[in-house]
């Protein structure tokens, strides 16, 4: 099998299309290369879904522990607390007793009929575990932000008679983003890494299809030599993180437009919060 | 333990529970959390003398070693850490007893790299065959605390990096007007200054640092996760005391540690903070001044 | 002090010959009844007893390692340990990287265990540990593999109706199929899988894999084998 061939078998096998079999003897450079870049996929599946979403949670979780309401504040604060204290590995672990323990042939509600086996499966129950983790993570970063704004800005647009919503639309959230943005970025990276523990601790692979970490495991299993398949995922992840950084440098410029380009916050990757 | 233990298939309720959870094994479990305490212990001020020596590299006016200092704090940062370490020990064991038989065992004809085999001569082998387990155990022990240094230094490094950065110019000039030479201004005005900049990044630090400590049974150290998944797993009529699948319990015990101990982490590093704040020319020092007049 | 002189008597007899030097025997810890840790947090079993007795006929002095199953080989390559004793079936993917010694546990019946006999286990999901021979074979017979990092988890999988049924050695199976009241039973006939279970060496090794299989031999010609092996996989196991 030439490496093309190898590719076209195997660049989507993850996904379950190509070849049925994972390779079974003579191992090839381009198989681990083809089969590894292939997991890739679903770290990256993971971290954007995760990120997306917990974009929105973030928010309102960040705004709920600001708020001076304990009925808005106490929840967030314990939400935040829980998911920042403990170890990503031990959420897994907890998520996927807890979805397990649901009735197997789906619950009714209201005469609906709700099908539950899909939430045990990784590609639903550890993107939801991934989403309330960077929720929290991100929620923290954000608060800290919406902190620090500056008390001049808020009263200048209170002077200018912009107040309540409009007030948060236009002064105060711009400007959390914009003091948030370098340390959300961390975030980002580290949400991406931790994408490799789905499938190593948390929930099980599925007709071999797994992540980048799954394979790799898969030839150090069959090759017996771990110098080759880890060091390839070393390399993917390196790509991911360059990428990124790149996404979230464009992010950070249109962010800063408006300031005089001495001032403006560069993001320097300092790993502020992550897991 | 008990006495009465001595035949747990009799035993029932309490007293069973009460001898299950002083078996041998539940004490092995009991000291491991001995075990990450240590390790958090000895890692922390190893992972920060590798992220001074990063950072002070990366400010470096040498070109090769201010490369050598960027280049080890984005690699390390880039990879999963997880990945690092399925890898890392194996080559840093390999790579210690290398170097051991190259000192040791000058004339060993044999090649060391048999296909897949690594082979050195029996007086390399660290430590030796024959010593007692308790070195192997140590030896391991500081394999994962190199290794989880090495990560949380490229780590550290980038918190110290900024935080060196983040001294007021002002002051270091300052400094210089009074002819202090560039050692002089590193040892007493940055280094002593940079601390209120990098206590919130070491802060989080320790918290991920803590957060990491279930990796450690991917470096062969026998740490609370790996207990906690044998002791919790179903136990068939082979063992002593056979019970079915309990590891959810054992799990949100230790996830009730790991809130703990985050917690306390927490409120520690808080009055840190405020200490190193105090007087500070800073806005949570400003804060402070402001609340005590 | 009569203790203490003994022992240093026998260590002088046992240090007379070649094995003055500690031999490290590296096992999973895991996988009941082969290899466990029991209770007192030390390894047990059906092969620590054998490795035990093994040990003391070929006159070596023998220590206990416990490792990860992921890394087992890797760990015995780089010198981590000397022999491995963890239930390992003799493969020739794994004859390719490691020396097998005789076997000595027969060549295992593998099974399917599901909630009910007429379980689908050419159609649905079956589990099996990762790494196993087993899971290549699932991975085959057109069933949908579901992989779980340690055995336990296979079984639970199985219990929760996460998987139709688990795929794993009969010897594993057996117990929990015994002691689960009926709710676990076997799906159709066993499957012979593999050359049996073996000590495993790295390639060089020889003379030690040679006084390895000597006392295995011997044991075998002598019949001490299998009472070990009725006393730890019931009277139905596979003997010589």
């Amino acid at each position: 099998m030439t490496c093309w061939e190898t590719i076209g078998a195997y660049a989507f096998r993850s996904l379950g299309f190509g070849e049925k079999l994972l390779p079974r003897t003579d191992f090839t450079l381009c198989q681990q290369f083809t089969l590894i870049g292939s997991g890739l996929i679903w770290n990256v599946y993971f971290g954007a879904l995760a990120l997306m979403l917990g974009f929105f949670l973030s928010n309102a979780l960040a705004l709920s522990k600001a708020s001076h309401k304990p009925w808005a504040r106490k929840p967030a604060e314990w939400f935040i607390f829980v998911f920042r204290g403990s170890p990503l590995f031990i959420q897994f672990f907890l998520a996927y007793s807890a979805l397990v323990m649901l009735p197997r042939g789906g619950v009714d509600v209201l005469g609906l009929h709700l099908p539950t086996s899909w939430m045990t499966s990784a590609w639903a129950g550890a993107l939801f575990v991934l989403f309330l983790n960077t929720s929290a993570y991100a929620a923290e970063i954000f608060y800290g932000a919406l902190m620090s704004v500056p008390k001049g800005d808020l009263e200048a647009a209170e002077a200018y008679g912009i107040s309540g919503w409009a007030k948060f639309r236009r002064i105060q959230w711009p400007t959390m983003l914009r003091l948030a943005w370098p340390a959300y970025t961390n975030e980002a990276i580290f949400l991406f890494h931790a994408t490799t523990l789905v499938f190593f601790s948390g929930f099980p692979a599925f007709q071999q299809r797994g992540d980048a970490l799954y394979y790799a495991n898969y030839f150090a299993d069959k090759t017996f030599n771990p110098f080759v398949p880890y060091p390839i995922v070393a390399f993917y992840f390196i790509l991911l993180t360059g990428t990124l950084i790149g996404i979230f440098g464009l992010v950070n410029r249109r962010l800063n437009r408006h300031l005089p380009s001495n001032t403006r916050s560069k993001i320097r990757l300092r790993p502020q919060l992550i897991r | 333990m008990f006495s009465s233990c001595a035949d747990p298939k009799t035993l029932e309720g309490l007293s069973w529970l009460v001898c299950y959870l002083t078996s041998g094994k539940h004490i092995d479990f009991y000291w491991s959390f001995l075990t990450v305490l240590t390790l958090l212990a000895v890692t922390a001020p190893v992972a920060l003398t590798f992220g001074f020596g990063g950072a002070m590299a990366a400010r470096s006016h040498v070109a090769p070693v201010r490369l050598v200092g960027k280049t080890y704090t984005a690699m390390v940062r880039g990879v999963p850490d997880i990945v690092f370490f399925l890898f890392f020990v194996i080559a840093l064991d390999q790579g210690i007893e290398w170097m051991k038989h190259q000192v040791v065992c000058p004339d060993w004809t044999q090649p060391i790299r048999q296909g897949l085999e690594f082979r050195v001569c029996p007086e390399a082998k660290v430590p030796s065959n024959s010593s007692a387990q308790i070195w192997h155990q140590l030896y391991g022990f500081a394999l994962a605390v190199f290794t989880f240094a090495i990560v949380f230094g490229a780590f550290a490094a980038n918190v110290l990096y900024g935080a060196m950065n983040a001294v007021p110019r002002a002051q270091l000039e300052t400094a210089e007007s009074y002819g202090m030479t560039p050692r002089q201004v590193f040892r007493r005005i940055l280094v002593p200054q940079m601390w209120v900049y990098a206590l919130p990044g070491l802060s989080n630090l320790w918290m991920i640092l803590i957060k990491a400590t279930p990796l450690l049974f991917l470096l062969g150290v026998k740490d609370i996760v790996y207990w906690a998944r044998e002791l919790g797993s179903a136990k068939t009529q082979a063992y002593a005391y056979p019970h079915p699948d309990w590891r959810l319990w054992y799990f949100l015990f230790l996830m009730v540690c790991y809130l703990l101990m985050t917690r306390l982490s927490e409120i520690v590093l808080n009055k840190l903070a405020k200490r190193l704040n105090h007087g500070q020319a800073t806005a949570a020092g400003e804060a402070m001044r402001r609340t005590a007049q | 002090m009569k203790k203490l002189l003994l022992a240093t008597t026998l260590l002088a007899l046992t240090g007379g010959a070649a094995a003055a030097e500690t031999i490290r025997l590296g096992t999973e810890g895991a996988y009941p009844p082969f290899n466990f840790i029991d209770d007192q947090g030390n390894v047990a079993g059906f092969e620590r007893e054998l490795g035990d007795e093994l040990c003391k006929r070929a006159g070596l002095t023998c220590e206990w390692v416990t490792n990860d199953w992921d890394s087992i080989i890797p760990n015995l390559q780089s010198g981590n340990y000397d022999v491995i004793i963890a239930g390992m079936s003799i493969t020739d993917e794994r004859e390719k990287v490691v020396d097998f010694s005789e076997n000595y546990v027969p060549p295992a019946d593998s099974a399917y265990v599901g909630l009910t006999a007429d379980a689908d286990v050419k159609g649905g999901v079956v589990s099996a540990q990762v790494g196993t021979i087993q899971a290549g074979y699932v991975a085959e017979s057109g069933a949908t593999l579901l992989e779980f990092p340690t055995p336990d988890e296979t079984v639970a999988a199985v219990r929760n109706g996460e998987a139709v049924a688990v795929f794993a050695d009969k010897d594993f199976l057996a117990p929990y199929v015994a002691e689960s009241n009926g709710e676990l039973t076997y799906v159709g006939d066993a499957i012979a899988l593999g050359g049996g279970v073996g000590l495993a060496f790295r390639d060089s090794d020889d003379e030690l894999r040679e006084k390895f299989n000597a006392a295995i031999r011997a044991m075998k010609a002598e019949g001490a084998l299998n009472p070990l092996i009725e006393k730890h996989f019931g009277p139905e196991a596979k003997k010589f």
